[in-house]
């Protein structure tokens, strides 16, 4: 993993603009309607989802030397 | 691994969040904007920033910023910023406005605020429509769309503020989207170095009041919708008048220039008459 997705929970409203923005299909909606991380391994650290949550619920950062 | 707290975090008021803006809202994005652009502007502080806004939804914002703030009346951030940077020209005046707060009920006020040239930066969130009373037509939505008060579509044609800004006198105007963050933020900052009347309108999306009565998707759709509509102002300005059609709009600066500002015009009136100033 090239990275580390950090979700504040209680701040996600669950839009899915971070999932809908993600290129490589990281992300996806729980069960209850908030963010989570389904395919971890592809994410690229490119922070698309970071920069365009409303709602500042999901960050990431890249792991150095990755 | 922790994650690195982000910088832009300390302007927010940590015990406010979350917002109260829909899902999907684009003010939440165009406020990060704003503090992104103060970042770059380390002169700006909690003790010499003050954020006045109006009533609205994109109002709400001063709530959540970690300044000296002013929520005040529909229509009337403008004046009470003026009599903020006219008693204290010391300060970093910051309004955020809305399009039916600004360009409706605040109209005259913003014409004004224009022509005197006053050191404010004025950010308009623009969502297309009046979102916390039910989702009204605002002199901002445009031709043919859909709100609660026109079923049918409107028949008006919308208010251009940044052509109004530039006609009345401002000396930055200029305008980006939800969807271009990181220009959105440049914008704004840019705004912030202007010493003069700075008008920045941020187009945003109203997923639950205006984009579902013009059934324009999901949020994230509507974003698309800017990425794909928006043309920076260089490339608008080369295209041939039959290409500027349908939904396309530019963004960018659309003028930057300089003009004594209302304080620094009124001090010398001050000195001229002998009096002191502060």
């Amino acid at each position: 993993m090239k990275s580390t997705i950090t979700i504040k929970s209680e701040r996600c409203k669950g839009c899915g603009i971070c999932v809908a923005f993600c290129p490589k299909k990281v992300l996806g909606l729980s069960e209850l309607g908030k963010v989570q991380v389904e395919n971890g391994e592809s994410c690229i650290a490119c922070a698309q989802c970071e920069l365009r949550c409303p709602d500042y619920a999901i960050f990431v950062d890249k792991k150095e030397g990755a | 691994m922790e994650m690195a707290e982000r910088s832009y975090e300390k302007f927010f008021r940590q015990h406010r969040l979350p917002h109260m803006w829909c899902p999907g809202c684009g003010n939440g994005i165009a406020m990060k904007a704003i503090v992104m652009a103060i970042e770059k502007h380390p002169e700006l502080t909690a003790d010499n920033t003050v954020i006045v806004s109006g009533i609205g939804c994109s109002s709400r914002a001063s709530g959540y910023m970690d300044f000296d703030t002013l929520h005040t009346a529909h229509g009337r951030a403008l004046p009470f910023a003026t009599g903020i940077k006219m008693a204290r020209p010391d300060l970093h005046v910051i309004v955020i406005t809305g399009d039916g707060d600004c360009t409706a009920i605040g109209g005259n006020h913003f014409i004004h605020s224009c022509r005197r040239n006053i050191d404010l930066t004025a950010i308009l969130f623009n969502n297309s429509i009046y979102g916390m009373t039910g989702g009204q037509t605002s002199p901002m939505t445009p031709m043919g769309k859909k709100a609660t008060t026109t079923p049918y579509g409107s028949v008006a044609r919308p208010l251009d503020p940044s052509a109004l800004a530039k006609a009345a006198g401002a000396t930055y105007v200029a305008r980006s989207t939800a969807y271009h963050v990181h220009h959105l933020a440049k914008m704004i900052e840019q705004g912030l170095n202007n010493k003069g009347f700075s008008f920045i309108e941020a187009i945003v999306q109203c997923p639950t009041a205006y984009g579902r009565k013009n059934k324009m998707g999901t949020p994230a759709d509507m974003l698309a919708w800017m990425r794909d509509n928006a043309v920076m102002k260089e490339a608008w300005d080369k295209l041939p008048e039959e290409k500027k059609q349908g939904e396309k709009f530019p963004i960018g600066v659309f003028l930057d220039s300089r003009y004594v500002d209302y304080a620094t015009a009124y001090n010398d009136v001050i000195r001229a008459a002998g009096g002191e100033v502060k």
